[in-house]
């Protein structure tokens, strides 16, 4: 009898916990789908803003930027992504100065770790979420960073501290 | 009742057009040909639909899409799989049983379009309809397992020797569960026909007729059933994780395709053969003296009817497939040796019982 009773209560547990899951399921049916249609939703589409997509030099509307090309992003790039070519210069008072000539950036050797943009002392450079990069060929992945004719801002207070 | 829609007028005139033309013989002949063709079309066009329905209500199970790329909504996806398919190279494998290896796929294949054949589809769409149909349909699905046994035998690969050897355990133990579960209401309606066991079930179907037994039988077939066709929680001769892909591990191309479209039609077919003998096939519901609203339900055509509960059929299969973990083999057997194959039998004998002593529910209210 002892086992009758426990055969009757298996089956019919067994069937309540069926049910239980068909249930869960049956609600899982009628969710919003999950699924983002990625060409359709460009317009809509939420990228996070931590997101590293491609590096840029931001530059203010006088065309310039903080890059004082010491190098240290260069230095401290695992890949040898980033390139400096830098000249020197001489200032008014007869000092000897480092001026950015050219800032190489090759997105296809990248791994996007944001070493660059945490070593860099004056803030010259950050990551955005702009993801759709994709070219027909490799050599278009190697960027100019610093627009033409840009220069060094001034001395100024720095740009505040990027939160991250 | 007229039957404005029926593909049945279609039919007889393409009779009478023939008898008109040709002597008897040749209509035979001609006859038996568009017979096969439109079965073999019916098979092909059904399992790409099937395809198609189950990956978007998968989709639909797991919040997501589904195919929506190909055509509207994406339904001609299905579409260029099988052309996919059909123009894929068929990998030829050393050390195989050539003979068996290429015979295998044959077998799963002429099964299930012989079972096909003897699924009632509307007024006048079957193609063979013996007085022996449930015992002819239980006996030729299970041929298709000969197919399976064979593709794991041949292939000389231990992942579909083990997945072909559970596949078998699986389907003989389950086999006899969906098969009382049949002769259940074989008892019910006392007649294997499947024509007849419709008509019987014009007002009444057989799954509220015989009430409680009819409805034990009834979700006892749909298990076994499901259990038949390798899908869902019983899925365990084709676990990935296991045995990569069981016993059709060492196929490709159309030999797979054909693999795929079986289990595919499979599914249909246990579905159909439920929906036939428990839930009146393709008869419109009727309600006995309600002559203008039997008459509405006949404006909407058999093969309608019975698509849409065969489709009520499949979903539920779905949905419990995608409700449930795999199953281990000792827990599958215990299922059916300890559970439904002793249930079933007592069920059975209820229902004997009910049947002679008139408790059914046309005996009580009429």
């Amino acid at each position: 009898m002892r086992t009758f009773n426990q055969y009757t209560r298996d089956l019919f547990g067994g069937i309540k916990s069926l049910l239980t899951g068909l249930s869960v399921t049956w609600k899982e049916l009628w969710t919003p789908k999950v699924t983002a249609q990625y060409p359709e939703n460009r317009k809509t589409l939420k990228i996070s803003d931590r997101f590293r997509a491609e590096l840029i030099m931001p530059h203010d509307e006088n065309n310039e930027h903080a890059c004082t090309a010491c190098g240290i992003c260069q230095m401290n790039c695992p890949n040898g992504t980033i390139q400096i070519t830098s000249r020197m210069v001489e200032t008014e008072d007869g000092k000897k100065k480092k001026e950015l000539d050219r800032y190489t950036y090759d997105l296809g050797m990248c791994t996007f770790c944001n070493l660059c943009v945490e070593t860099c002392p004056s803030d010259a450079i950050q990551f955005t979420n702009n993801f759709e990069n994709a070219v027909f060929t490799r050599a278009k992945l190697v960027q100019k960073l610093n627009a033409e004719g840009s220069k060094l801002r001034a001395k100024k207070p720095a740009a505040p501290k990027q939160v991250v | 009742m007229t039957q404005p829609f029926e593909l049945v007028n279609f039919t007889k005139w393409i009779d009478s057009t023939l008898q008109a033309l040709l002597p008897s013989f040749w209509v035979l002949v001609v006859e038996l040909l568009l017979v096969g063709i439109a079965l073999l079309g019916a098979y092909a066009l059904i399992a790409m639909m099937l395809i198609y329905i189950e990956r978007k209500i998968t989709a639909f199970f797991q919040a997501r899409i589904g195919p929506n790329r190909v055509g509207k909504y994406g339904i001609f996806q299905t579409v260029a799989d099988v052309l996919k398919i059909l123009l894929k190279e068929i990998i030829h494998i050393n050390r195989v049983d050539k003979f068996l290896f290429y015979a295998a796929p044959f077998f799963m294949i002429i099964a299930s379009v012989l079972t096909f054949g003897a699924i009632p589809f509307g007024v006048g769409l079957q193609a063979l309809d013996f007085n022996i149909g449930v015992f002819f349909v239980t006996a030729v699905s299970s041929l298709g397992i000969i197919g399976v046994l064979l593709a794991g035998w041949s292939s000389n690969n231990k992942y579909s020797m083990i997945g072909a050897m559970r596949s078998g355990a699986q389907f003989v133990s389950y086999e006899l569960s969906a098969g009382f579960a049949l002769m259940t209401m074989v008892v019910l309606t006392g007649t294997m026909q499947f024509s007849e066991m419709i008509e019987a079930q014009r007002y009444c179907w057989n799954i509220f007729n015989g009430h409680i037994p009819a409805m034990v039988a009834f979700f006892i077939y749909l298990i076994s059933g499901h259990a038949e066709t390798n899908r869902g929680p019983f899925d365990l001769p084709e676990a990935e994780s296991e045995l990569t892909a069981g016993y059709h591990t060492e196929y490709s191309g159309l030999q797979f395709g054909f693999y795929y479209l079986a289990e595919y039609l499979n599914m249909f077919i246990i579905a159909a053969i439920a929906a036939t003998v428990f839930l009146g096939g393709w008869m419109p519901l009727q309600i006995s003296g309600w002559d203008a609203f039997n008459q509405i339900m006949w404006y909407i055509p058999s093969y309608l009817w019975f698509a849409g509960k065969v489709f009520v059929l499949i979903f539920f299969s779905l949905w419990v497939r995608w409700s449930f973990p795999r199953l281990r083999i000792d827990q599958l057997l215990n299922l059916e040796w300890k559970y439904l194959l002793p249930i079933n039998l007592i069920n059975i004998f209820i229902m004997v019982l009910m049947v002679l002593a008139g408790f059914t529910l046309t005996d009580l209210f009429n």
